[in-house]
Parts: C-alpha cells; structure tokens; sequence
C-alpha cells in the first residue's frame, strides 16, 4: 500500500474530490499530508527548475525523458478507458491525453513521482502477469468482460489480504491520476460543470434559485 | 533611475533599501514619493506581473497538470519564481531533528518577494495585539498602541485598494467611512457555512483582502495621501488611473497582469520608479551593513549573483526590509569591532522570538452542496468570506486553555482542478471507476469545504535563528540555523480549531468525515509553513529587551532601520502584511523627518 495514502476506511467512507482549491492543498502530496516526506525540500535535479517560462504550453517530455514503452502505453490507455470510457459528448480519457500524462507523472523527477512511478510500473507489470496466469495472455490481449474483471477486482476495497491489496493501491492511484488527468484539461472541466477562467464584468453571486433552494436568502445581507 | 547593474550605481543614496516586497515596496514608494534618492537592493531577479503571470493558462498546459513540486511548491502556474521552502545554493540548517521542533523558511528571490503570490487577505491587528502582554500577562506589549498605527492603515488601504465591511466586531477595527471597497457577493458554501455556523455561536464576515472590487478613485485619493505634494498626487494619480477593477476570474496567486490586486511589483514600485528617484539592483545579495569608526552605517556591500563578485554601496540611512529572517541574517553578520555580536544586537535579541502563524485545517463533504448548476465561482480569486476571531471573553475568563485566538479561512466551490486529485473511496465502497466514477466526478466536484484555522504564536525562547557556525552559501555567506518549539497553547489552540472544524462541517450536513487526529501536534504544520514568519529584531521600549525603538530605528546604530516583519513583537493571528506595509511607511515617514532634521 502507498504509505502516504490517507484513506483509512473503518466502515465509513470518506468521500473525497480533493481539488487543489486553495494553496495548502496544492502542496506536494506528502507536505499537505503534514508529514515530512523525505527530501521533499531539496532541491532536485534535473526537474524544471525554479525559473520556468510559465507561459508557454508545455507538453509531455518537454522537460524529462518519459518510460513507457510501446507495450506499457497500449497497456495504459486500454486501462486509462477503463476508468474513462467515451461517454455522450465526453471523449475517453486516451483520446484526450491521459497517457501522455501519466507517462510524464511516472517518469518526473520530484519525490512524489519517484514514489509513484514504482507503484505504477510495478502495477503494469502485476496485471500483465495476472492476466496471463488467469486468460492465458497479456492484458491488452484479454476479452472486455476479461479486462474488466480484473479492474472490478481491483477496485474493491480487501483490507486484510496480503497480495491483492498492493494490487488496490496501485488501482486507486492509477484512478486518481487518470481522473486527475482528465479533470484537469478543458473537456474534463466542461463535463464537470466549472464554469469561470472568463473575464466578467461583474461578480453575480450564486443563482437566486441555488439560493432559495438552500433556504440561504436571509445570508446575503451583511 | 531606474533598474541598474552594479556599474551603474551612483555614488551615494539618502536611503539603501534591502528587499522590494511589502516592507521593502513600501518604504521605497513612501521616501521616493516625498524626493528621497533611492537605492532598493533585490536578491533576486528583475520580475514583472504585467508581462509574465499566466493568468489563464489551464492545467494541461503546464508539466504534470500544474501539480505543485519542490521548485515550485504552490503549483506550476504560482506567480513565484526562485522560491520555496528550498533554495538552490541557499541552504539553512535546523539545530533540532525532532519532530516539531524544525521550521521550513520560505524564501521568494524575485523582484516583489512573496508579494507576488500572497492570499491578499489584509487585516489589521486590534488594540488588543499591541499590548498582549497587559492582557494576559505572555509575551511582549509593542511600544506602539493601536492608535499609533491607525493612520497608516488608513493609509495603505487607501493606496493599495482593501475589500471589506466594518463590522464593529471586538478587536476587529473598522476603518473609516469610505477606505474599504465593496466586498463581493459570497458563494453558496460560504453562505451555507455562515448560516450553519450561527447556531455553534461563530460569526461569517467579509474578507478584507487587497483587490480591487471596483477601480480606485485616482481623482480624490492621491490628495488624500500626499497632501501639499503636487508632483506625487499627479504621479499616484496617473498610477491608479492604469489599475484596472478585478475581472472575477483566475486566482490572485498566479500574479495579476492587469493589476487589479496588490503585488509591490504592481503598487508599490512602478509609481516609485515614476518619480525618478528610485534606483533598483536586482540579483543583488546583501551580506552586511557597514559601519564606521563612530558606529554610524556607512552602506551595504553585496554579491552581484552574476558575477560573484563583491561590490559596496553607500547611503545615509540602511532600512533592512529583507523578511525577518534574511534581516535577522543580515545584522548577525554585520559583524565589526564596534560590534562583534552582530550590528543591532548588543542585546543579544538579534534572530530572537521569531514566530510563525499556527495553521491546521479540516475539510469535510456537503451533500447539500452536491450536483449544484454550474455557475462561476472564480469570484475574486480568493476567500470572499472569513471568521475572525470570536472567543475574546471566553479566552480572557480562562474558559479555553489557550492563551490567544486565530481567524478561521475558507475554502469552498467550484474552482478549476489542478494538479493531482485525490477521489478516495466512493460511496459504493472501493474505487470507482468507469460510468460510476463520472457520476460520483459531475456529483460530487464542488461539493467540498476546508476551514482553515491561522493563529497567533506566542513568543518564545525556544524559537529563534542564529547564525550556523560552519555551514555557508553559494556565496560564502553564513547561514541561518533554525531552533522552534511550540508552547502548550499553540497545540491547545490547534485542538480547539479541529474540534470547533469537525462540529461546524457536521453542522453543514457532512456525513462522509475522517475524524480529526485527537492529537494536535500532529495536526499542527511545521513551523515556517504559512509563511507568516515574524519576529527577530522586535521593537521595544528598552534597549537591553529590543532591537530596534518604536520607530523601528535600532537602538544600536541610529541610521539603520528595519521595515519588515522583524520588529514584531508578537503575531496576531491577523496576517501580517497590512501592518508590515502600514509600519513601513510610519518608519519612512520618520527617516523623512530625520533626513530633514538632520538627524541621521
């Protein structure tokens, strides 16, 4: 298990969208956590430096090499659409760049990276080789029904078991980059609903009907 | 004038100033406005908000989705370059391994230091935290009293433009009819956060932060703040006649090119380049004030970063306004046969009582706040709302076990994601994915709030920096060494904000909550970890127990002057950056008058 994972589940479950919403929250995730994640404040080399055009887009392996080999980047997106699948008029998670973002997150250079990049690697690897133990060939090879199994498996929560729960580790965090991956892009922001990064000419507040609804309109005056 | 080179320098200034954030921005716009020549020596390099923020760049532009990292801790698109609690060839040492005892420094070597990144929230301290130690008997009384300090409030609301309400609550002063701009209508888990709050007896007020809800009147306030000087009305004038009202959109950390909130780099420094009298150095490291024979400051002799080497500059007044820590650094290494301890320091008070603001913050879910219609809640890229301190009475009955109080901070809404984010378990139990993940994503995706609590530290003489006896920088200079230690009601204080967090999100309605860690010190971050560091060269009314007198004037040595947070002889949870910026134009005002006089 990821040791700087903080989900303790005792029965209750502890529903999280954490967006980095404030400052505190968009802290390396081993400082927000209040622990001192090791060297998380040396410096590091061979990152982007402490001097970066901000302006300028960037793209995957602009700063760093990337890892995925062509047999991990397949395997990727097959898992990424997984977690992703086209939906309406949202695309799936492959088709939008996912995966070029996870290569880059596993392949930085920065503690947290180095700290995921084993897990996710080390992920791959266990499901190609489950994969071939049960169906008899690597994970891209298996059928739909087949692929999905083994994620359902590894979706579940299995406290106590010893070689699956590395297994729901890596699951939850190759979800949450996936999800983080998606989320974060123009197409991801839309399906969710956030609305803003618009120049307006006046700040309205909350819908009058949001307001109502909540039975808030008494706390609008100051 | 204007920004120079170290062989551009001229031969002497009435004034060196060392550091351009708020301390340092405000003494230079301050003594450039009223004919003051000046010199502001930068660490760091030249930087301009008009040009370089990247105000609506989205995630998928930035390596690893703007996630934050060491080098650049606040995510990607946060306006601070060359900065973090890690500096490459900067380093500092911490005396103690222990948890609890180390302190992270923040250092921001960029031209408008921190400024250019800060939360903009602007409170003024109350009477109250002036005279502490009348109060309740811990820590120190400022030789200055609250009404001291009032007109300089006034006044940099009124330059740097302040949003917010009068509220008349206890020790939460108003400003006067007409200085604060109209706040911004709160957002929907602010209101519910209020209303929820009424009944746990905590009131919800509008924030007072430095951004302009609508554009500042440059018709009336330049007369208003430099009375009798016509040619800095018609410069300010001009200045805020370009500062355009905040567009609602974007976060206020990633700088603002339109100047629509305050950064040095925006407020301060171009009115004080207007002028003509301003001189900027930057990648200039000052090392040490000198002195001569008599004891008197003769200038500051710096490392040119570009070159390495060592150059000299001269002026009749030396105002350190480098951070408290980097002033504190600066005047232990002004070592002389005058003053062997270090320039400022026969008391030995030098790096002594550094403090820190206390920080913890709980989060929670808000069912009622799920699935809500999309609506912009970007607002003014930052709180519209806050908590300020509410158990004044309680407190002095001795009802809480904790000496002194703290703000209360929100984070609600629907803002854009960034970097890595962390869904946990679903409600179904393991981890979604698939159609049940865009469900729980669309359902759930602003339906969050975080309280996060800011209170005081009481100093202490456990924590202070000194000078590390072997370790130096890339530049041959002695580094700081860090020793902190929390008293019993920093953690109380920690407690009581987890205790009154949870009860207020289970008041909102959240059913889904990890239980705070009853352990406190657990839950309190690092020392150094809000960036609110002050103390190390306190002011006082005795030379043997002060550093600097109420003028913020070293005892020592009467024509160096510290502008910035060091002088504070105690942290009230308010933030400090208002009263940094109100106590260094009270400071320039005075080297004014003493430059007249002839006195320094």
């Amino acid at each position: 298990m990821n040791p700087n994972n903080p989900v303790r589940i005792d029965r209750r479950v502890a529903i999280k969208w954490m967006l980095a919403v404030s400052a505190g929250a968009m802290l390396a995730r081993g400082r927000a956590l209040g622990g001192a994640a090791a060297g998380a404040d040396a410096p590091v080399e061979a990152g982007y430096g402490t001097d970066p055009n901000l302006l300028k887009p960037y793209k995957a392996g602009d700063y760093w090499a990337l890892t995925f080999n062509q047999a991990q980047r397949r395997q990727a997106a097959v898992l990424a659409d997984i977690i992703l699948p086209a939906e309406g008029a949202s695309p799936s998670a492959s088709s939008i760049g996912v995966v070029d973002f996870l290569d880059e997150w596993v392949s930085a250079p920065y503690p947290d990276n180095v700290r995921d990049r084993k897990i996710i690697l080390d992920g791959l690897s266990w499901v190609d080789d489950e994969s071939v133990r049960r169906f008899g060939k690597p994970y891209t090879s298996a059928s739909d029904s087949e692929k999905i199994s083994l994620c359902e498996e590894m979706s579940r929560s299995t406290q106590g078991q010893p070689d699956p729960g590395s297994a729901h580790a890596f699951f939850r965090l190759l979800r949450d980059l996936v999800a983080s991956g998606y989320y974060t892009t123009p197409v991801g922001m839309r399906d969710i609903g956030y609305v803003g990064n618009m120049p307006l000419a006046k700040f309205e507040g909350p819908p009058a009907e949001l307001i109502q609804k909540l039975g808030l309109a008494d706390e609008v005056k100051w | 004038m204007a920004l120079i080179d170290p062989g551009s320098v001229s031969q002497t200034y009435d004034v060196i100033v060392v550091g351009s954030g708020a301390a340092g921005g405000q003494t230079a716009y301050t003594l450039t406005m009223d004919g003051a020549r000046v010199l502001m020596l930068e660490a760091g390099r030249n930087y301009d908000p008009r040009t370089e923020s990247p105000m609506f760049q989205t995630p998928d532009a930035a390596p690893l989705r703007a996630q934050g990292t060491p080098e650049k801790p606040f995510g990607f698109f946060d306006a601070t370059i060359d900065g973090g609690w890690a500096v490459p060839g900067e380093p500092y040492t911490n005396a103690s391994r222990e948890s609890g005892r180390d302190f992270k420094w923040w250092r921001a070597r960029m031209l408008g230091g921190r400024t250019n990144h800060w939360g903009r929230i602007s409170l003024r301290n109350g009477p109250y935290d002036f005279k502490p130690h009348s109060r309740d008997g811990l820590g120190f009384d400022w030789p200055i009293s609250y009404e001291d300090v009032a007109p300089y409030y006034d006044k940099v609301e009124m330059l740097i433009g302040v949003y917010g309400t009068n509220e008349g609550l206890e020790n939460t002063p108003n400003s006067p009819e007409g200085v604060l701009l109209p706040p911004p209508k709160a957002r929907i888990g602010e209101l519910l956060a209020r209303q929820r709050g009424r009944g746990l007896g905590i009131p919800v007020i509008p924030a007072h932060r430095a951004v302009l809800s609508r554009p500042l009147d440059y018709q009336a306030l330049p007369a208003k703040l430099h009375p009798g000087n016509a040619k800095a009305q018609r410069i300010l004038a001009e200045d805020m006649a370009n500062r355009v009202a905040c567009f609602w959109a974007t976060p206020c950390g990633r700088g603002c090119a339109i100047r629509a909130n305050y950064q040095s780099t925006t407020v301060h420094i171009p009115p004080a380049m207007a002028t003509g009298n301003l001189d900027i150095l930057p990648r200039a490291m000052a090392r040490e004030v000198t002195v001569d024979p008599a004891g008197k400051a003769t200038g500051v002799t710096y490392i040119d970063k570009a070159t390495g080497r060592e150059h000299h500059v001269s002026g009749r007044v030396v105002v350190l306004a480098a951070g408290a820590c980097e002033t504190a650094r600066i005047l232990l290494n002004s070592k002389s046969s005058l003053f062997p301890g270090g320039l400022g320091n026969s008391s030995g008070l030098v790096g002594k009582y550094v403090m820190d603001t206390v920080g913890a913050s709980w989060g929670g879910q808000i069912p009622l706040l799920e699935s809500l219609p999309p609506h912009s809640e970007d607002g003014a890229g930052g709180d519209h709302v806050y908590t300020p301190w509410w158990l004044y009475k309680e407190q002095l009955a001795g009802k809480l076990g904790f000496a002194r109080g703290y703000h209360v901070e929100f984070t609600t809404g629907r803002q854009m994601p960034e970097g890595f984010i962390e869904f946990g378990d679903g409600p179904r139990g393991g981890t979604s994915y698939g159609a049940n993940l865009r469900e729980e994503a669309r359902r759930f995706y602003g339906s969050f709030v975080t309280f996060t609590g800011r209170g005081e530290m009481i100093p202490n003489a456990d924590s202070y920096c000194e000078l590390d006896p072997k370790v130096v920088d890339k530049w041959g200079i002695p580094v700081l060494r860090f020793n902190w230690k929390w008293s019993e009601h920093e953690i109380r204080q920690v407690a009581h904000m987890q205790r009154t967090f949870s009860d207020w999100i289970t008041a909102m309605g959240c059913t889904s909550m990890d239980r705070p860690d009853p352990d406190a010190r657990k839950a309190i971050q690092p020392g150094g970890s809000i960036i609110h560091e002050v103390g190390g060269a306190i002011m006082g009314s005795k030379p043997s127990a002060s550093v600097t007198n109420a003028w913020s004037q070293t005892w020592d040595v009467r024509n160096v002057f510290v502008a910035d947070g060091g002088v504070f002889a105690s942290n009230a949870d308010k933030n400090p950056t208002l009263t940094i910026m109100a106590l260094a134009w009270r400071t320039a005002d005075r080297i004014l008058d003493e430059l007249r006089k002839g006195n320094l």
